[in-house]
């Protein structure tokens, strides 16, 4: 790593180390079968927010639609993979393919709104696909969603096995992770920021900006495409409600609670929000002897509490640890600009 | 004098009201040539004209004998145009110094996959903005500055910034609405003495302003503006004696 990319964006691996190192160790200690099920929906939802950081964190183009990409990925997958023979993995980079062209070309008009208006026209596009999936019964399933997507494998490698698939997806997820830290490191994530900012003063330096928030917008939908796919065949069963408006929601959700502000936010934010959301369900449920969509109250009043407490989200803690051990941090930044 | 910039009978008519009638003048190379003009006479219409932010009802604008009317804003720049704003447009929550950087972002090659897949492309471009953009920090005096986030620099350095980042990519010609708007009197003359440093550098200036004062030093050329007619052009001496000026200015009594 050069001195002056640390100089510019912050030591590039001591982030990605601490990272690996945890998805590495946590299986020797999660045994519960629900918990680790958890851990691998992370992984899933992971690559759908580290894509939506990219746009609405870095562009500040707010997507309210993410989960209908997640959908087209996980049909396209599902309906391959049970009425034709093509091969998971082949029907997996066909969705991602059609994924990213069809957000190409609604982005290209929608992506002209600015602001409520960008997120409104997503969330009807979210509306469109949920009720073509819904509606077109002989290929969907309709209401009652697609049974029996098979399990995937890898090389021989049996993923119907949890722990299989919980490190193919994480190491999915860090693929997407330092895809995207790649492109926040260089002169494009400098111009993604500059758009959010101010627009107009980016196109006056010479740069298309429509073109970038439309190639970015079809980059992260086909992030979510891939999450989609892989959900399809880790739960082998999809259907309407999964993705539904809510489920977009919960996915800004989880980068505004992660923060907006750094590419790790996402899978942090997924994390906190995931367990949140377990935690709730067994607390209300158990204990409370309420029923239905409690969490919702309970999401609404942790943005509340984010936004006013820690603006740059939970990924902000971790900087003012780093600044509360200064001599640690100046031991660390030495070795890393020293290359 | 060859002419750099052509303006030629741009119009502007906003439903009843011609906000612009039917305006020519020319920028020669080298030359700084204001735009001034009682609140309200079209100035800010006419400079949105030029920059292609908004299409003329009817005239156009050619630049080196291109047309430029119509084209893209992002277009204006890799034609060697650039332009500050009036209400200021920083990127606030970036660095001094990456605001200068994106303002040599148009000389890098860097696209979206070179950068995921973070090709050498990458290294080079950060090193070139990086050499570039410290040189024009260094040369308005914001280099001591350069990791301060840019949205806590005063309203002055903010200007100084944008007109170093326009700067950047070595345009040969720049459109500046207002420069010295909301300045103090240092602040304007480190800002004159920055146009007219470019300028010396090959730069051709055609800008907007309300600081006559300044106007009258550093212009070689002025056009009065009045009711969306050009009421006058010369050099600054003939500007200040011109009757029809004065009274634009000062109202008929004055004479």
């Amino acid at each position: 790593m050069s001195k002056l990319e640390a100089k510019l964006y912050g030591p590039r691996w001591k982030p990605f180390i601490g990272f690996i190192a945890l998805i590495l160790a946590l299986p020797f200690f999660v045994h519960a079968p629900h918990i680790f099920t958890i851990l691998i929906l992370i992984g899933i939802y992971s690559i759908t927010t580290v894509g939506l950081n990219l746009l609405a964190g870095y562009a500040g183009q707010v997507s309210l639609g993410h989960a209908a990409f997640f959908a087209i990925g996980a049909y396209v997958s599902g309906m391959a993979t049970t009425k034709s023979a093509i091969s998971p993995w082949a029907a997996l980079l066909l969705a991602m393919a059609i994924t990213f062209a069809v957000a190409w070309l609604i982005g290209i008009p929608i992506l002209k709104l600015k602001g409520h208006f960008l997120a409104l026209a997503t969330l009807g596009f979210n509306i469109i696909v949920y009720i073509l999936i819904s509606g077109l019964t002989d290929y969907t399933g309709g209401a009652l969603g697609l049974n029996n997507i098979p399990a995937l494998s890898l090389f021989g490698l049996d993923l119907s096995d949890p722990l299989h698939f919980y490190y193919v997806i994480w190491a999915l997820a860090a693929l997407v992770i330092l895809f995207s830290t790649n492109i926040v490191r260089s002169p494009i994530g400098r111009l993604l920021r500059s758009i959010h900012d101010s627009e107009i003063a980016t196109e006056t330096l010479g740069v298309n900006a429509a073109k970038y928030k439309v190639y970015i917008f079809a980059l992260s939908a086909s992030f979510a495409s891939l999450s989609g796919s892989m959900y399809a065949h880790f739960i082998h069963f999809i259907a309407p409600p999964t993705v539904n408006t809510s489920f977009s929601i919960l996915l800004l959700i989880m980068v505004m609670v992660g923060g907006s502000h750094s590419i790790w936010g996402a899978p942090l934010g997924t994390a906190i929000i995931m367990f949140l959301q377990e935690v709730i369900r067994n607390v209300s449920h158990s204990y409370l002897k309420i029923s239905g969509p409690v969490e919702i109250v309970v999401y609404g009043f942790v943005i509340v509490l984010v936004m006013m407490f820690l603006p740059q989200g939970t990924i902000s803690l971790f900087s003012r640890l780093d600044a509360a051990f200064p001599r640690i941090r100046n031991k660390t930044l030495k070795q890393e600009t020293g290359g | 004098m060859d002419p750099l910039l052509e303006v030629s009978g741009l119009t502007k008519r906003f439903g009843g009201v011609t906000a612009v009638d039917d305006v020519s003048f020319q920028v020669g190379k080298g030359e700084i040539v204001a735009v001034i003009g009682p609140n309200g006479a079209g100035k800010t219409t006419l400079f949105n004209m030029i920059s292609c932010f908004i299409p003329p009802t009817s005239g156009h604008v050619n630049y080196k004998g291109e047309r430029l009317t119509g084209k893209k804003i992002y277009e204006m720049a890799h034609l060697g145009i650039s332009r500050t704003f009036q209400n200021l447009q920083i990127f606030k929550n970036m660095t001094v110094l990456e605001n200068a950087m994106m303002g040599a972002h148009i000389k890098l090659k860097t696209n979206v996959l070179a950068a995921g897949f973070r090709f050498p492309v990458v290294k080079r471009d950060e090193e070139e903005a990086y050499r570039h953009a410290v040189a024009a920090l260094e040369s308005v005096g914001l280099k001591h500055l350069m990791d301060e986030k840019a949205g806590r620099l005063s309203y002055g350095l903010q200007k100084q910034l944008e007109f170093a980042r326009a700067i950047i990519y070595d345009p040969e010609f720049v459109l500046l609405d207002e420069p010295m708007a909301g300045l103090n009197d240092a602040e304007t003359r480190k800002m004159s003495e920055c146009i007219v440093n470019y300028k010396e550098k090959g730069g051709s200036f055609l800008f907007v302003e309300h600081k006559v004062a300044t106007v009258m030093e550093i212009a070689d050329r002025i056009v009065v503006i009045d009711f969306g007619h050009k009421i006058a052009e010369g050099k600054p001496q003939d500007i200040q004696r011109d009757e029809r000026v004065i009274k634009a200015y000062l109202g008929e009594e004055a004479i």
